[in-house]
């Protein structure tokens, strides 16, 4: 209940829509990867899936913006049901990876910012190997790329007021890891495939 | 109580629909070529969302009060969102933005829900004109200016302060008008939008030459003559509803129908430098809600003062 009217709230503020290339129906748990700009960028991309696949749908992010305070603890554990990684420490035993495949194991699909932190919205940063090893782990996960269309003019980094300017998401077809390729050139790929969708059907 | 007129208006806007909508039918049964059931699907399309806004519109006509004030509001803020959306707009723009959107649009509505005429006249025009660009200067960013800034101000100049001038109508007291001014507002949009269909149909029948092909090849000599023949003839037959003569009825319909082809050709050059077909998506069939509305934008404020200039008390 509480899911729908948010994701209702931010559809009418942002004006976000998804639009579909050559998607099917999910067989099973997924990994969206998108690019990041704003704050907003996880709850919109979150509220502009299709409701089937916004039901089992989980946020990656980090608990030291997420876990700041009160209000953002309960959206992002209740309302999201977010899987937070801690940013500050990442070690061997506590990887990020192990949080991210438990949620697929689970049957959960995640939303993930494999830029790693958000840009200026003109330039995509190279992606971290974070993709590469939920692929390597679970290579049966369909990896489905997402570009956010216009997000960085709503709510530009450092600024707190947005501007409701229309929204658009993009959801592309999966991109499969292919058994000989090495790990920069399947990132190159996957960030490749993400950059192709700027633009399509606008 | 619904007036009579009121009654009568809706009576021709609901035949005017279905059968519209019959065509659309009609078309998809019969059609054999392939053209021909994309024009019937896309005249289904456009019927189904002529249903949905008329009903809106009706509905906020009929609820009255300051309830069709606030749909002009909101079309007004969808429309400067598509404007602003499809426009390039820096990172330095964006305060600016906000203000136009969160303060400008608010502040035009109340003055006009406050009949404040002088006020809802020069606010937009002077006062954000002058204070937008001192914002976007103050924000520090150079590059591009005068663009940029002129770019905000057309985009507040047609999507709110031109749209407000609609619901600005019922702030009039018009001389010896024993109907209310919400039934002049009905008659002003039915003009209007009656002067678009019969433009694009008779575009379509008869039209050979274009207007300026470099900006609509669908603007032709024929369609422009066709609309303003069809609409002063409407214009003529509903002025009981009016507070005008037949003749003088038909003269303000054929200057809703002017500007209201004006509009269109001027909207359609902002698209055209813009790089777009549509403003967006938003209304199936139609496009988006400023593709609806760019004639209305230019008819809205010469109907209005028109009206003021000849028909009203003096407030």
């Amino acid at each position: 209940m509480i899911q729908s009217v948010i994701a209702l709230t931010t559809r009418i503020i942002t004006g976000c829509h998804s639009r579909q290339v050559g998607l099917c129906a999910p067989s099973g748990p997924r990994v969206y990867f998108a690019n990041h700009t704003s704050n907003l960028d996880a709850v919109v991309v979150w509220s502009s899936l299709p409701r089937q696949c916004r039901k089992n749908c989980r946020i990656v992010a980090a608990r030291d913006y997420w876990g700041k305070t009160a209000i953002r603890r309960w959206l992002s554990c209740r309302v999201f049901h977010a899987v937070l990684i801690d940013r500050t420490s990442v070690s061997h035993r506590r990887s990020p990876l192990t949080a991210i495949t438990a949620c697929l194991d689970e049957g959960c699909s995640v939303i993930i910012f494999p830029e790693g932190t958000r840009g200026d919205g003109d330039q995509t940063a190279e992606f971290k190997p974070g993709l590469w090893h939920i692929a390597k782990a679970r290579p049966d996960v369909e990896l489905v790329p997402v570009w956010i269309e216009n997000l960085s003019r709503v709510l530009p980094k450092g600024e707190i007021l947005p501007v409701p300017i229309a929204v658009a998401v993009t959801l592309g077809e999966p991109v499969l890891r292919e058994e000989t390729e090495d790990k920069q050139s399947f990132l190159d790929r996957c960030r490749q495939a993400m950059l192709d969708l700027k633009g399509v059907g606008a | 109580m619904i007036e009579h007129s009121m009654l009568i208006l809706l009576g021709i806007v609901a035949a005017l629909l279905t059968l519209g909508t019959l065509a659309a039918q009609i078309g998809i049964r019969t059609a054999r070529t392939e053209k021909g059931i994309e024009v019937a699907q896309n005249l289904r399309a456009r019927m189904r969302s002529w249903w949905v806004m008329a009903s809106i519109f009706v509905v906020s006509i009929l609820v009255g009060g300051v309830t069709t004030t606030v749909l002009f509001a909101i079309s007004s803020f969808l429309a400067l969102r598509e404007f602003i959306t499809l426009t390039p707009t820096r990172r330095g723009d964006h305060r600016a933005l906000f203000w136009a959107f969160f303060v400008v649009i608010p502040i035009q509505y109340i003055l006009i829900a406050q009949e404040r005429y002088t006020a809802f006249s020069i606010f937009i025009p002077v006062y954000a004109f002058l204070l937008i660009p001192a914002r976007m200067a103050a924000a520090g960013e150079t590059k591009e200016f005068l663009g940029r800034m002129g770019r905000i101000q057309w985009g507040l100049m047609t999507c709110v302060y031109f749209i407000s001038h609609v619901p600005a109508l019922l702030t009039l007291q018009i001389k010896g008008y024993d109907h209310s001014n919400a039934t002049l507002l009905f008659f002003f949009i039915l003009i209007v939008q009656v002067n678009d269909v019969f433009q694009y149909i008779t575009g379509k029948l008869f039209g050979k030459r274009p207007i300026a092909p470099l900006v609509s090849p669908n603007k032709t000599i024929a369609g422009l003559l066709g609309g303003l023949a069809v609409s002063a003839s409407v214009g003529a037959a509903l002025s009981w509803v009016t507070p005008f003569s037949p003749l003088a009825a038909a003269g303000m319909a054929f200057a809703i129908a002017f500007m209201g082809f004006l509009g269109d050709l001027t909207m359609s050059a902002v698209k055209r430098d813009i790089g777009v077909k549509d403003y967006s998506q938003a209304i199936p069939g139609h496009g988006g809600v400023l593709d609806r509305l760019d004639s209305l934008t230019f008819a809205a404020p010469l109907f209005f003062h028109l009206v003021r200039h000849f028909y009203a008390l003096p407030v």
